[in-house]
């Protein structure tokens, strides 16, 4: 009784979409309702599709830039943060700070901020002598604009975790070290980074199943362009299905959605294979 | 779903930080030598992450003329309340701000009923298929949004939801996370409590308002503040449901599909709606930080 609403509200609208997304899948389903079963129709598109492929290498690329290191600035300003610091409260409060504002304002802010003409980074580069760079009609810049601000918004994800797991390092662990005449670096390299194993491990997993799925900071920032050098696969997923002016091509948009649940569950089997092992391990 | 239950692991997370640091306190006092150039470092940093924040509200309160003439301007050199009233005027920014309260509100309290009621239930109550039960939902987590949007809106359409704020309201709410707060909290209360109500004449039901209720508040407040926050910035779902009609745009609807479109070179219009759409949570951030970790670390100790 106490688990009813709960698992109405699952069953009703995550369960049952996810069972009718493959139905759809095999469907060719229009934005005025008519459909017909066209067998594996939208998959066979789906794999001879180019932008389909391009998005997957933009979310591979993207993935491969932001997580990490995200990951490795995080690290830094965790242990910076750790120590005796007049302030690090504050500190990291503003560099928390970014992660309670929308995908949305994060994503139009980096629209202006790296507006070509009349943008602050431009501006800056500009006032210390270098030319504009082409953050919205490049490719290669444009995602490199997404990367940077992704990179902002997340830093404070990591430095949370890893904040967290610094406090679980014991000191007498580190004194001994000390004692055995360890400098700094290998004091960090050989002991503490190793006992953050599960403060990374829980990082990769999250931060990839984020960039994987980002879609909200991209999609106000660039809207997948120029052409669709920014588009990634859930974002592909979005345009092929809907559009400003509602339903577009929706079976062929869910085989996209299941192909993103196929790749979402690789990865959990991955990570539930790491992670039983490690447990083995310990 | 996944940036909210990302955001919701981080902000326990962050507590949890916070709240250690608090018992612990200062820990060792040798590297006092570099205290300056690592101070130096905090601030230079902090300074880079604020600034696009300061950005964006320098870019509200200054003048078309100031933010599109060459050169850097720091500062609003014309102050300027235009970037407010003028979208305002021309579009209905209050209705979206009604839209996205009503739907972050009635959101947050149908979540936070569901999960409450099902994390006590995993934790304190004994039936048949728990453990499975406990593995579905906990697989539904990973369901990327984007995976199951073409059904959903088939099925908002199906059971007569669109069209209506409802429409993002329910599917928004079909939300695991809380569950697992809940429960990890509710397995801290102790089953004597429980059994004590029992033995009393209390049944499940009167247990749970009677005794649990009064002892979760602090759990209440900060699966209140998460799912709130979540829903106020809420935008893959709602952008699909709620297209069809500008009627129903919430704050990041009409920024994305209204005014992107027509303030393409005005954007001190945009960044005046985003300060307004950021203000509240960034106010429930600084406001109830605390709270969280008194709230979090009260119930670690329970």
């Amino acid at each position: 009784m106490f688990l009813l609403p709960n698992i109405v509200m699952i069953a009703v609208f995550t369960l049952l979409p996810l069972i009718f997304a493959f139905v759809i899948s095999f469907q060719n389903l229009d934005s005025l309702g008519g459909w017909s079963w066209v067998g594996f129709g939208n998959y066979v598109k789906l794999v001879t599709d180019p932008v389909f492929w391009q998005s997957m290498t933009n979310t591979g690329i993207f993935t491969l830039f932001t997580v990490p290191v995200g990951m490795i600035l995080g690290l830094g300003i965790a242990v910076l943060l750790n120590g005796v610091l007049p302030g690090r409260t504050l500190f990291r409060s503003i560099i928390f700070l970014p992660l309670v504002v929308s995908g949305v304002a994060t994503g139009v802010l980096g629209a202006w901020m790296f507006d070509q003409s009349n943008g602050f980074i431009n501006r800056i580069l500009g006032s210390v002598g270098i030319a504009p760079t082409a953050w919205q009609s490049d490719g290669f810049w444009a995602m490199a604009s997404i990367i940077l601000v992704t990179l902002w918004q997340r830093v404070g994800f990591d430095m949370l975790i890893y904040l967290a797991g610094l406090q679980g390092v014991d000191p007498s662990v580190q004194e001994a070290a000390t004692v055995d005449g360890a400098t700094g670096w290998q004091r960090f390299r050989l002991v503490t980074f190793p006992l953050l194993g599960p403060s990374t491990f829980f990082l990769l997993i999250m931060n990839m199943i984020y960039s994987f799925q980002v879609f909200d900071t991209v999609w106000a920032m660039t809207r997948g362009g120029p052409g669709f050098s920014t588009t990634t696969v859930v974002s592909y997923a979005y345009r092929t299905s809907f559009d400003e002016h509602g339903p577009q091509l929706l079976g062929y948009g869910a085989a996209v959605g299941v192909a993103i649940y196929l790749i979402s569950l690789a990865i959990t089997a991955i990570q539930w294979r790491f992670s039983s092992s490690r447990d083995q391990t310990d | 779903m996944s940036l909210t239950s990302a955001f919701e692991v981080s902000s326990i997370e962050a507590t949890k930080s916070m709240e250690v640091t608090a018992v612990t306190g200062p820990r060792r006092k040798s590297h006092g030598k570099f205290l300056g150039l690592r101070l130096a470092a905090a601030i230079t940093i902090s300074l880079v992450m604020f600034f696009p924040l300061y950005w964006m509200i320098t870019t509200a309160f200054s003048t078309r003329a100031d933010l599109y003439a060459p050169g850097l301007h720091l500062w609003p050199e014309h102050f300027t309340l235009s970037n407010f009233i003028d979208p305002i005027v021309r579009f209905p920014v209050w209705k979206w701000f009604q839209n996205s309260l009503a739907i972050a509100t009635l959101t947050t309290i149908i979540t936070v009923i569901c999960n409450l009621l099902a994390g006590y239930a995993f934790a304190k109550l004994k039936f048949r298929g728990k453990n499975p039960l406990f593995l579905v939902l906990l697989s539904t987590m990973m369901i990327p949004a984007q995976a199951i949007m073409v059904p959903q809106f088939k099925l908002a359409i199906a059971l007569g939801l669109y069209g209506n704020i409802w429409s993002v309201i329910l599917p928004e709410s079909a939300v695991i996370f809380g569950v697992f707060l809940a429960r990890q909290f509710f397995i801290a209360i102790p089953d004597e409590l429980l059994e004590a109500a029992r033995v009393d004449g209390a049944g499940h039901l009167r247990t749970f308002v009677s005794v649990v209720l009064p002892l979760c508040k602090p759990l209440l407040a900060v699966l209140t503040l998460l799912t709130f926050m979540g829903e106020w910035n809420a935008f893959g779902w709602p952008l699909v449901a709620l297209s069809g009609d500008p009627a129903l745009f919430t704050l990041p609807i009409g920024i994305v599909g209204d005014l992107q479109g027509q303030y393409t070179s005005n954007y001190g219009r945009i960044m005046a709606i985003s300060l307004l759409m950021t203000l509240p949570v960034v106010i429930l951030f600084i406001t109830f930080q605390k709270y969280f970790v008194e709230g979090l670390a009260r119930s670690g100790i329970k």
